[in-house]
């Protein structure tokens, strides 16, 4: 275990050398954009005066180096600054919206992990017969169909026509769990329908590599029934690249969910750094692009220690 | 001696009544209580609750809810005393405001000349970073006389000041208060929760000064910038008010039956705007062919399903009281176009002529151009730029682009801010010394046959000369629940130019 320990050190290292390399080309990046904060602010009213006035108060005229530096060591202390554009602090901004994306995350993974292993493991099972052609089918057309014309044609459907669900995803204060499942239910779907795809494929494609080794012909020359050569045999086996589709799909959900957080009106962290773009309001968008890059790297890492734990040859 | 009378709410009402286009709403019994969602174009996490920083329709919307003016709009865009009962002046430099008494701030601070004070003055300062401040400079001073009193001093006469002072950026705040992260003001809501970006929950104040307003106890304001989205959230009965509705999307509201529709014709407008100061932008014939190849009548039709009103490159909207009828309507003419660039030997030019969805339609609207070019042989290319960043870096930047400039309240402030020629906004950087000095002369200016003469001499001045080919002014289209009731409009913007908060109810 020692080795494993010395391992996963190891990767947050990197991950923590990765971040301050994310945190110097965030910084570039954003500095490339046309228009500063002070001008964005201002819009069409902006005049001379007012754009060096707003400038200063900002800290915007000072040279991009000091203000790369100013920030990374308020980031390492804990303080990621104030928004330019509204002077609250930035911990406070994303205090609002970072759990909002977890919990559309964690319900997304709760509905998609469990569906796309099922579809997955069905499909490896009974691998070209029809079930399988079926399901084959149904996935790779959700891969196909874009996320905004899903969720387009569900709220004409069910919020629209039927009127079951809501059309935006308006959380209550202090919702019911009967509430908070309807409130979302719209948006987990259309999320869900992406990324089950891709993990059920690659669910499908993984577990038939196991298939194919000769250990599971001679469980199954032992006797073993199908269910339990998948399940017992195959599976553990197929952990590795399964966990690694998931972690990648489920990284996804974070950052990537701007679609379906812009046609449900969702406030979450993706919006956020959408408007921080915007409006060019660094503060903001620096936490958010370092956010984003962390949870990627924290399933990367985690899907990672998955794999060395499930393969004992890892583990060595 | 001028004095703006401190009319009766009976009476305001039913100004603001003869511009509705639902009267039985008005006839109707206003019922208290109830609780709605209203959703605008667009929040971000720029939402202010500062009234000088106010950008978008969110703004506007959020700082009526919670701030009073010393004056109002009524229906026909008439200032109204609001906070001010009366303002007097003698020669349209010194005003006098007398406030009205017995006013409170949400927080029971009762209002005073100072507030007052600190609100106009805060503006003139460059770190307000006020979005008004290019008004606001003409304010030379301002003092408290006694508690109910104040002194306003202009830099010149200007006959507008209570149209002016009724602009949402002149909202009245507590005095010495620069710490925006909550709103106390005078307004009929009290800020209950404040999330930029996400949410805005305010609920009514038992204390405003309109003695029975307003009527719901509670409103959330939501924006859902995507259209789509907003259209189905209002058929869903999710929100019970938005704006900015697509004029497709008039049909599938007025089918569902619960729902309806209310144009205001505010006096938006996008512009062509070739830049006199370049060549060959800046020949008076391209300039002038240009306006002959903007096909009005199509873009009326085809791009705004009809929610348009036909312009004459002038900014004063027909309706507004000061357009002038007698200019002939500029029409679609490319044999005049054609003929006047042969002659200047321009029709040979290659031009890109920039558009973006920042200003509304623009894209199509350059399309449209760009065939009736060709037709004629001339070859325009369409330069599409995103949004994000326009106005700082495209933006009065190129020879030949298009512009959106939304609804002003005043014919003054129509064309001192986008057509004087010291005007930072002058996009097509047009001088003419005449047009300056009629501007000068209309706002102080108290002989109304004699102002409205002057600002059709303007009109006619702009018509002619200035770089500004405008071809349509475009509606707002709010859509509603119908048992939402009391809507009206307001010709400054949509939703009631942004402040139906006090005066909209729910019918049970």
């Amino acid at each position: 275990m020692n080795t494993t320990l010395v391992l996963i050190l190891r990767r947050i290292g990197i991950a923590a050398l990765t971040l301050l390399l994310v945190s110097l080309v965030v910084f570039t990046i954003s500095s490339l954009l046309p228009g500063d904060a002070a001008a964005e602010a201002l819009g069409q009213s902006a005049t001379a005066e007012t754009l060096a006035a707003l400038r200063a108060q900002l800290g915007l005229d000072q040279p991009a180096h000091v203000r790369y530096v100013k920030w990374l060591a308020g980031l390492v202390a804990g303080d990621p600054g104030q928004s330019f554009t509204n002077d609250l602090p930035v911990r406070e901004l994303v205090a609002h919206r970072l759990p909002k994306s977890l919990l559309l995350a964690g319900l997304t993974a709760a509905v998609a992990v469990p569906l796309a292993l099922t579809i997955g493991i069905l499909s490896a099972m009974y691998r070209g017969s029809p079930l399988d052609r079926a399901l084959n089918v149904g996935t790779l057309s959700m891969v196909a169909v874009p996320e905004f014309l899903v969720a387009t044609i569900a709220v004409l459907i069910f919020a629209v026509k039927l009127r079951w669900l809501p059309s935006l995803t308006l959380v209550p204060e202090n919702a019911t769990l009967a509430q908070l499942l309807k409130v979302y239910a719209l948006p987990v779907m259309t999320l869900s329908f992406v990324i089950v795809a891709q993990m059920a494929r690659m669910t499908r494609a993984a577990i038939i590599d196991q298939l194919n080794q000769p250990y599971i012909e001679m469980a199954i020359l032992k006797g073993v029934g199908p269910a339990r050569a998948v399940m017992t045999h195959a599976l553990p086996n197929a952990v590795g690249p399964i966990v690694n589709a998931a972690a990648l799909s489920l990284s996804h959900l974070l950052g990537g969910a701007i679609i379906v957080e812009t046609i449900f009106n969702y406030p979450g962290l993706a919006s956020l750094m959408v408007d921080a773009v915007t409006s060019r309001d660094m503060p903001v968008l620096q936490a958010c692009a370092m956010i984003f890059c962390s949870a990627y790297l924290l399933m990367v890492l985690i899907a990672d220690v998955c794999a060395i734990l499930a393969n004992p040859r890892l583990r060595a | 001696m001028q004095r703006m009378d401190g009319l009766s709410r009976r009476r305001a009402l039913g100004a603001a009544g003869a511009g509705l286009m639902l009267p039985q709403a008005a006839l109707a019994q206003p019922r208290r209580g109830g609780r709605i969602r209203v959703a605008t174009m667009a929040s971000s996490t720029s939402d202010t609750l500062d009234p000088a920083k106010g950008a978008l329709s969110t703004d506007y919307v959020r700082h009526n809810m919670l701030y009073s003016g010393l004056t109002q709009f009524d229906g026909r865009l008439t200032p109204q005393p609001a906070l001010a009962e009366s303002i007097e002046t003698r020669d349209h430099i010194t005003w006098r405001l007398r406030l009205r008494k017995g006013v409170e701030f949400h927080d029971g601070k009762p209002l005073t000349s100072a507030d007052v004070v600190y609100s106009l003055l805060r503006h003139k300062d460059p770190a307000t970073a006020s979005k008004a401040k290019a008004v606001a400079d003409q304010f030379a001073d301002a003092r408290a006389d006694g508690p109910n009193e104040v002194v306003l001093k202009l830099t010149g006469a200007n006959v507008d000041l209570p149209s002016i002072l009724a602009i949402s950026h002149f909202l009245i705040v507590k005095d010495g208060v620069r710490d925006f992260r909550t709103a106390v003001g005078t307004g009929p809501y009290r800020l209950k929760l404040f999330r930029p970006g996400m949410r805005t929950i305010v609920s009514r104040n038992p204390n405003y000064w309109k003695a029975g307003r307003p009527y719901l106890d509670e409103i959330e304001l939501i924006g859902v910038p995507d259209e789509v989205s907003r259209v189905n959230a209002v058929l869903s009965g999710d929100v019970h008010l938005t704006h900015a509705v697509n004029p497709r999307s008039v049909k599938r509201i007025q089918a569902s039956g619960a729902h309806a529709v209310l144009e205001t014709r505010a006096g938006m407008y996008t512009y062509l705007v070739p830049r006199l100061d370049r060549t060959p932008t800046g020949h008076p014939d391209f300039v002038l062919a240009m306006k002959h190849l903007l096909d009005r009548d199509l873009i009326r039709r085809a791009l705004f399903r009809g929610y348009a009103t036909l312009a004459n490159d002038h900014p004063v909207p027909p309706g507004h009281r000061y357009h002038l009828a007698g200019l002939p309507q500029r029409s679609y003419d490319p044999d005049r176009a054609r003929f006047l660039l042969n002659r200047s030997g321009l029709l040979n030019v290659r031009m890109p002529v920039y558009a973006s969805p920042a200003a509304e339609g623009s894209v199509d609207m350059a399309s449209i151009l760009q065939e009736a070019s060709a037709k004629i042989g001339l070859r325009l290319a369409v330069n599409r730029v995103p949004a994000d960043g326009y106005s700082s870096t495209h933006w009065m930047k190129h020879p030949l682009m298009f512009g959106n400039v939304n609804p002003r309240p005043t014919a003054d402030l129509m064309f001192s801010l986008f057509f004087k020629s010291d005007s930072p906004w002058n996009a097509s950087r047009w001088r003419n010394a005449r047009f300056d000095q009629l501007l000068i002369a209309a706002r102080s200016e108290t002989d109304e046959a004699r102002r409205r003469q002057l600002y059709g001499d303007m009109q006619e001045l702009v018509h002619d000369g200035a770089g500004a080919a405008t071809p349509v002014f475009i509606s707002n289209i709010d859509a509603f629940d119908r048992r939402l009731k009391g809507m009206a409009t307001i010709p400054i913007g949509g939703l009631m130019g942004y402040s139906f908060a006090e005066y909209v109810w729910l019918e049970a």
